[in-house]
């Protein structure tokens, strides 16, 4: 059985609150708000990854040409 | 709390949950309004995004974000010119320790005037573990009509859980 979702509306002028279905716009506008979240948080995450690559492959570069591991973490402070 | 806020009015979330909470018929009879919350969404997340929207417009929003989450911090233009609605306000999600819910505000001067309406949020997600967020947000509606319902939205299609909370408050510069 799908779940009916519900907003509360508070009225103002009048405190009283009731509770009714979403609309079919407001159903809609919440599953493209989804997308475009989970779009954000894939990106953000992509770019982490990426920096953290990059950080690991220079260090590596420089472990290669013979810094110690105290030197390279120095280099970062 | 001083005495020019005026509470107007308030909501706790049922059992049921709620996947929005909305104020209508805002009176324009104050000079500011500030919204304080305590929300918990059911999302499979330690901590969820907020959608605020005002006056159920689709349209001419921008926000700038300041947030850190216990390891960085960082700065963001969300959406990249992104306009339908403000989206980066936190929540706890589902994985964060029971029976936490997160806190934030939202501040809005002006409100009931013809300029473009500049809003303020601060959030905070609660979390008995390393992952939590911080989080300043600077928005801006670019509308000159009067705000007169705020509506916040669960993300990701989730609902806020039963004892989240919302009251807006009504500021006036005279006692």
């Amino acid at each position: 059985m799908t779940e009916t979702l519900t907003k509360i509306i508070v009225d103002c002028s009048t405190k009283q609150e009731t509770i009714v279905p979403l609309t079919a716009e407001e159903i809609a506008q919440r599953e493209i708000d989804a997308e475009y979240f989970a779009e954000m948080q894939a990106q953000e995450e992509a770019q982490a990854q990426a920096k953290a690559q990059a950080k690991a492959s220079a260090e590596a570069k420089l472990a290669a040409l013979g810094l110690t591991a105290d030197e390279i973490a120095a280099l970062s402070k | 709390m001083a005495l020019t806020y005026q509470a107007i009015a308030t909501t706790t979330v049922g059992s049921g949950g709620a996947a929005n909470i909305e104020f209508t018929s805002i009176p324009g009879t104050y000079t500011d309004l500030y919204i304080l919350y305590s929300l918990r969404s059911n999302n499979a997340s330690v901590f969820d995004n907020i959608i605020f929207t005002v006056n159920n417009s689709t349209s001419t929003y921008n926000e700038r974000l300041l947030y850190g989450d216990g390891s960085s911090a960082a700065s963001a233009i969300p959406g990249g010119g992104r306009t339908s609605n403000i989206q980066f306000l936190y929540t706890n999600g589902a994985n964060a320790t029971s029976n936490t819910f997160a806190n934030g505000s939202i501040y809005i001067p002006n409100y009931a005037g013809s300029t473009y309406k500049s809003i303020s949020f601060d959030s905070v997600t609660e979390n008995n573990a390393t992952s939590a967020i911080a989080a300043l947000n600077a928005g801006i509606w670019s509308t000159t009509s009067a705000i007169t319902s705020i509506k916040l939205t669960g993300n990701n299609s989730t609902n806020f859980v039963q004892h989240s909370t919302a009251t807006l408050y009504g500021i006036k510069n005279t006692v």
